[in-house]
């Protein structure tokens, strides 16, 4: 599918400025020091709203143009030998719509941050890290070329790291930090594999150059390639085997979460997936597992994010959930790849707003998390009832809001495929569906309804309205956004560059008879959430005597015990083994040579005894062996 | 007299000097050791110098002396200065420099 790509003019040259606007403001905010803590937020939070407006107007211009994909050339980034990496933009329809998500959806964060972080000594240094963020996700989501995707790749996983340990001094916080970092590391194993073997076997990173010669591959290589980005795209975004991290990654400030742990950075994977689209269209193997992994992930957060308490947890399980339910999506090959996308844009409007609104009622509650803890809060905090309500409405798919139309379109999908594994992943994904619906509601029930569980001396506060605008903006976004991006402004047309044109699918099952059976799935759902936290008191304490299935869900479907025996501790005892190898085998096979060598010259220092007649018989002995020596050979 | 006589005194004026310098202790006994062995070599050069008819060996003989007086000078200011600093010219005395 390689597309046409136009040289860039007009706002579109200057849309490394995109990139160099945020960056510029976390050197500033960096390296200033104490100087910028007056305004240091304001700062951060310009230079991503202009990037925002920029954004707008590049994509504007975009829009107005026959080819719409256009290559911002800027400069050579590696060149050796037959070796010739250039550093460029690439501003087509799917870069357009995530420049559009990080930079708007990041704006309404920053503007949050202002509030949230009003009290916190280092906001300065938070607003720093933040636009570090913004600018490596856009340049992530902008290059032309897979190295630079992964410069932008390591970047945000870098600005995560530091956001996540941002209160540093709780161990938590480090600990969680560092897990999220560890696995990622993992998932970028396989990415810069995939991007070795791009080297190897194509000569080049550029999308254009890899997309337009991948045909002439093996398939054998193609598959590879496509689970080598496969699992650099699991460790982003937090999909099986490497989900563990993102749940502990919520011990970040909770705008964070919001920003990086549900609306833009753990989306990369799928925004890898989409990118990547040329590669796992020619292999079915690759594809296949996306689909898998997105349907065993989606079934795993939806299960989990039953059994917590701490409800950025929760949230965060859910994000899990639906991230998986875009990889169903754009593993599903050319039908699925807008649905997913769709999906990705109306979940970062209601997630973001989600987690916004639980950092509003932990503003209120002391920095409390347990839902236990909460309660009757809808009369304290109108405004974040009434926004994290119409959140909660988009992404439990009630009828007309983002998440109907989104989620719709990706299970419908999956039906469409009309073999047995759509019939099964189709059932997973309605299943899921219902459970969203449960946790959800449990979650909703549990904080803003109910009689009051406070701890004592709390005083429940609607927040400032420098955090109450952003998110009446992201609920009024999460009620449009999937209307929208599928019926008034469809998706599918604007990324037609990209994907091709949208066929027109044949149906397996009626797209109404989803909609009511998924609608019936939700408000079963619902009614099942009523009734088992609804209608009775909520213990203050989590009851200790539960069922199994319970007890698997509240650790998560035991993910961190089986990466510890599974990975931690044999690698433990590697290591362990080779410090022991290393300290008795090398390091004593160096030092015995060393004390040997020692040793004999000491033994032989005697022989210098210091007596002058003890070296003239030395002498006379040696010279008459030489002379004897010689006559020998001349005798002979 | 044949070249063989020469030799063999040459022989025996070394060995004496040889002997003397590994079993006398007085430094200056060492030193007159050594001056026997240069002068047996001498005798040697000399002798082959005249059996061959050439002058090379004789004038190898003079280098050796000049060598040899040069020596001295040398070595007898060193056996001087030991002697002012130890009080003994015997060279097992003078044994600091070992292991």
């Amino acid at each position: 599918m390689p597309v046409e790509v136009l040289p860039a003019d007009g706002l579109l040259a200057a849309s490394w400025l995109l990139i160099a606007l945020p960056l510029a403001g976390a050197a500033v905010l960096l390296l200033g020091g104490r100087r910028t803590d007056r305004w240091g937020h304001l700062l951060g939070t310009a230079t991503v709203v202009a990037a925002f407006v920029l954004g707008v107007l590049c994509t504007i211009q975009l829009g107005g143009l026959d080819e719409r994909s256009v290559d911002v050339d800027l400069f050579t980034f590696i060149s050796a030998g037959d070796l010739d990496v250039r550093a460029g933009l690439l501003y087509d329809p799917l870069s357009a719509v995530f420049v559009l998500l990080i930079t708007g959806v990041g704006s309404l964060i920053h503007i949050y941050s202002i509030g949230y972080m009003a009290h916190d000594p280092a906001r300065r240094r938070f607003f720093a890290y933040l636009n570090l963020f913004v600018a490596a996700m856009l340049l992530l989501v902008l290059g032309n070329s897979f190295v630079a995707l992964y410069v932008g790749w390591e970047g945000v996983g870098l600005a995560s790291y530091l956001l996540i340990a941002f209160w540093f001094t709780r161990p938590a916080a480090a600990t969680a930090a560092k897990k999220a970092f560890i696995m990622n590391r993992v998932g970028d194993v396989g990415l810069a594999l995939a991007i070795f073997l791009m080297f190897a076997r194509l000569g080049t990173t550029s999308f254009e150059g890899v997309f337009g010669g991948v045909g002439t591959l093996a398939g054998g290589t193609v598959t590879a390639m496509g689970l080598l980005l496969l699992l650099g795209a699991c460790g982003k975004s937090g999909q099986f085997p490497l989900q563990a991290w993102l749940p502990d990654a919520m011990e970040g400030p909770t705008p964070v979460s919001a920003l990086i742990h549900a609306a833009t950075m753990v989306t990369a994977g799928v925004y890898l997936i989409a990118r990547s689209a040329p590669i796992y269209d020619l292999t079915e193997t690759a594809s296949t597992v996306v689909m898998l992994i997105g349907a065993l992930t989606l079934l795993i957060g939806a299960i989990a994010g039953c059994a917590y308490d701490d409800i950025k947890k929760v949230l965060a399980y859910s994000t899990v959930s639906q991230i998986g339910y875009m990889f169903l999506a754009v593993g599903l090959g050319p039908v699925g790849y807008v649905a997913g996308l769709a999906h990705l844009l109306a979940h970062g409007f209601f997630k973001a707003g989600l987690f916004l609104g639980a950092g509003s009622v932990m503003h209120a509650m002391n920095d409390e998390v347990d839902m236990r803890r909460f309660g009757g809060l809808w009369k304290k905090l109108p405004i974040t009832f009434a926004t994290f309500g119409l959140g909660y409405l988009a992404l439990i798919g009630f009828p007309f809001l983002s998440g109907y139309f989104t989620k719709d379109a990706i299970i419908e999908a999956t039906f469409d495929r009309g073999d047995t594994l759509g019939y099964a992943l189709g059932g997973v994904a309605v299943l899921a569906a219902g459970l969203t619906a449960f946790y959800m509601t449990r979650l909703m029930l549990m904080t803003f309804f109910g009689r009051p569980r406070w701890e004592p001396g709390a005083h429940p506060h609607e927040a400032p309205r420098v955090m109450t605008v952003p998110m009446i903006v992201l609920a009024v976004g999460s009620v449009g956004a999937g209307f929208a991006l599928v019926q008034a402004f469809p998706l599918s047309t604007w990324l037609e560059p990209v994907f091709g044109e949208p066929e027109e699918a044949e149906h397996v099952i009626a797209p109404l008879t989803i909609s009511v059976l998924l609608t019936v799935v939700m408000a079963l759902g619902v009614l099942l959430a009523w009734l088992f936290v609804g209608r009775r008191e909520v213990p203050v304490i989590a009851p200790a005597r539960v069922s199994p299935v319970v007890r698997a869900a509240r650790n998560a479907l035991y993910a961190d015990a089986v990466n510890e025996s599974l990975f931690m501790r044999p690698g433990q005892w590697l290591t362990r083994a080779l410090v022991f190898f290393d300290n008795r085998g090398v390091d004593g096979a160096v030092n015995g040579l060393a004390a040997t060598l020692g040793g004999s010259s000491s033994r032989l220092g005697r022989a210098q005894t210091g007596f002058v007649r003890t070296y003239a018989l030395g002498m006379l002995g040696g010279a008459v062996l030489v002379a004897g020596a010689l006559l020998a050979v001349t005798a002979g | 007299m044949t070249l063989a006589n020469y030799l063999v005194l040459a022989a025996i004026l070394f060995t004496i000097g040889a002997v003397g310098v590994l079993v006398r202790r007085n430094a200056i006994v060492v030193f007159m050791c050594i001056e026997l062995m240069l002068n047996s070599v001498n005798l040697t050069l000399v002798t082959f110098a005249r059996a061959t008819g050439t002058v090379d060996g004789q004038i190898m003989a003079f280098f050796v002396m000049v060598v040899a007086a040069a020596e001295v000078v040398v070595g007898l200011a060193i056996i001087m200065s030991i002697y002012r600093t130890r009080r003994s010219a015997s060279v097992d005395d003078a044994n600091l420099l070992k292991y």
